[in-house]
């Protein structure tokens, strides 16, 4: 057991070192920043300067060298735009990415698990396949296109719903939350869904899948001899069991709905660390660009860490199968 | 799906005439009404784009035949060209049906070539992946997992934030998120395979190990490929145009239907709905048509669901 931690905790942190340097060279290597940080009239002496002061006259070894030293003491480096530490800047805004990311979740959960369970338990009714095509759609539509859609829809025709911004948030605990407000719920209502609709897709698929597998297992037939009520089979029996699939592929699929946000944010103008990506990509913003990277990629290694953690707690199988390999 | 209507069957012509498998795998996917729609769909939108220049009024690139004067005229309506923009104009005064199939073209074009570049690097790899075995597959699968592991629009935004904006440039982006999709489905074939008799006949005849891994091992893993490539393609035009209407993919001199969509955005709050609507409904038409009949060809060729 213990050596199985051990091992998953080593290959977790070697993912994120080799991350550090692809990631690094990567977005060091090509186009130089200092041309869009300087104005056209600024002399070759002005230009030097600045280039040293951000450290950008310093062989690309000896920067990396200084980057990775300020990794370990939690400093990413400064942004050349914003002038504030790059890792603030991220953490500043990942608290609005982060409720975007778990209200489309439970949008996903509230949505795609009836939806699914119940094309799973009548998959000949009309309406089982109108559910089914209907995810079919929510696969194949681009992410982007029904963000203007859903503004054009709700925000510009029927004037329902705000299409940009946060809204009015409340501060809990250090925490700016718009969740507590009905002006904020109004504001996240349709980023969140934007983003949730690929999820809900997904959701529907497995759960249509595992229900249709759970209805023909014994212990729903035993269930049903003992004369229990189809709608108690279908609450306890059933949904229990299609329930470990469904919240492992979830917790996975949390990484890439905070990747997604970045479209989502970029149309609803949604404050979050997505939005600050695209426009330190479009600025050359390099020390953003690799500190919003690093960060995504410890809470990727993080979530499936904890995943595979939790899996060899619960199955023992996973564990015998890890320590051979 | 033949169970369902045992009327229509020609049975006995079927159980005596040897079908060989492409006649066999053209009947059973023309069995599907929705994938044959989806295929006409497809079909007509590839004539469209490749017959763009004779089809349409006006040539998009070609500045002298775009009038200012024609920006953002709605839908039907003349244009001071002379011709009638069925679809409108956009904010510079191109029209719109015309700036669709041309950029149907690069958008096509970018998620063919992609897809078939990364199906190519992807299965040799996987080959070489599944025929070596020990360390050299295990650093390989490594790699395809990690690279797996990451969300796709990630690893091809800091790409492209890298490499910067162009048609090759977004190609080796979509290429690079690709790859390890069609190296993992040929590896997992291709372990199969290895093992199987005919292999092993091959190799007792003293062929060549590229001889055998490429003319035996490769013919029998191409259906699961096909399958990937047909969902890879559909997914690989979708990310070109998410990163062009993020204004970090193609360029506004290669206008595909992402940077058209773009372009749209900032008329659309103040109710010019076309120009980012109908471009957007002919990339819609274009993944929703790709999917189906990658659905279909997916449950044709998948042996666990034959009869």
């Amino acid at each position: 057991m213990l050596s199985f931690f051990i091992r998953r905790f080593a290959q977790a942190a070697l993912v994120i070192a080799v991350m550090v340097v692809l990631v690094f060279f990567g977005v060091n290597v090509v186009g130089d920043p200092i041309w869009m940080l300087i104005s056209p009239e600024m002399d070759q002496e002005a230009i030097e300067k600045t280039a040293a002061a951000l450290g950008l006259d310093k062989p690309i070894i000896e920067q990396f060298f200084h980057f990775v030293k300020g990794l370990f003491q939690g400093d990413l480096g400064r942004s050349f735009v914003h002038g504030e530490p790059a890792i603030q800047l991220i953490l500043s805004r990942m608290g609005a990415t982060m409720e975007l990311a778990v209200v489309a979740l439970l949008m996903a959960i509230v949505f795609g698990l009836p939806l699914g369970m119940y094309a799973g338990l009548y998959p000949d009714r009309r309406s089982s396949r109108m559910i089914m095509s209907g995810s079919i759609l929510g696969f194949s539509l681009p992410t982007f296109w029904v963000g203007l859609m859903l503004i054009m829809l709700f925000a510009v025709m029927l004037g329902w719903l705000p299409a940009s911004g946060r809204g009015e948030t409340v501060s809990i605990f250090g925490f700016e939350t718009s969740l507590l407000t009905l002006n904020g719920w109004q504001h996240i209502a349709l980023p969140a869904f934007n983003l949730a609709l690929l999820k809900i897709s997904l959701m529907i698929r497995l759960a249509r899948a595992g229900t249709r597998e759970a209805m023909l297992m014994d212990y729903v037939k035993f269930a049903r001899a003992k004369g229990l009520k189809e709608s108690t089979i279908i609450r306890v029996h059933v949904l229990k069991n299609i329930m470990i699939p469904i919240v492992t592929v979830l917790g996975l699929e949390f990484g890439s709905l905070v990747a997604f946000s970045v479209v989502t944010e970029t149309i609803f103008s949604w404050p979050g660390m997505g939005k600050l990506l695209l426009e330190a990509i479009q600025r050359l913003d390099r020390p953003v660009i690799v500190a919003y990277v690093m960060v995504v990629v410890v809470l990727f290694v993080v979530i499936n860490l904890i995943v595979d953690l939790l899996y060899s707690v619960l199955d023992p199988r996973v564990r015998i199968t890890g320590a051979k390999a | 799906m033949s169970q369902s209507n045992p009327t229509v069957e020609p049975v006995e012509p079927a159980l005596f005439k040897q079908e060989t498998p492409w006649r066999q795998f053209v009947r059973t996917f023309l069995e599907d009404r929705v994938a044959v729609t989806g295929l006409m769909m497809l079909l007509l939108i590839i004539i469209t784009a490749i017959l763009a220049p004779w089809i349409t009024p006006q040539n998009p690139y070609d500045l002298g035949t775009v009038d200012l004067m024609d920006s953002r005229i709605p839908p039907g309506e003349q244009t001071m060209e002379g011709y009638t923009a069925w679809l409108g104009t956009d904010g510079v005064g191109r029209d719109l049906y015309s700036a669709i199939l041309y950029g149907l073209r690069i958008s096509l074009m970018v998620g063919v070539v992609s897809g078939l570049i990364a199906a190519s690097f992807g299965m040799c790899v996987g080959l070489i992946a599944a025929y070596a075995g020990g360390k050299v597959e295990a650093v390989i699968m490594r790699i395809v997992d990690l690279q797996l592991s990451l969300p796709t629009i990630l690893v091809a935004l800091i790409l492209v934030a890298a490499l910067g904006k162009g048609v090759d440039k977004i190609i080796f982006a979509l290429v690079v998120v690709q790859w390890a999709y069609y190296a993992r489905t040929v590896r997992g074939t291709a372990l199969v395979e290895r093992n199987k008799e005919y292999v092993e006949a091959a190799q007792s005849l003293g062929l060549s190990k590229t001889r055998v891994i490429f003319r035996h091992i490769l013919p029998n893993c191409l259906a699961p490929v096909i399958v990937v490539l047909t969902v890879q393609t559909a997914h690989a035009i979708s990310l070109e145009a998410t990163l062009s209407f993020l204004g970090v993919g193609l360029p506004q001199t290669e206008p595909s239907l992402g940077v058209l969509i773009a372009n749209g955005f900032q008329y659309m709050m103040s109710g010019r709905y076309w120009i980012s609507v109908f471009p957007g409904l002919a990339l819609l038409f274009t993944i929703v048509s790709i999917n189906l009949v990658g659905d279909r060809i997916r449950d044709v060729l998948n042996p666990r669901l034959e009869k």
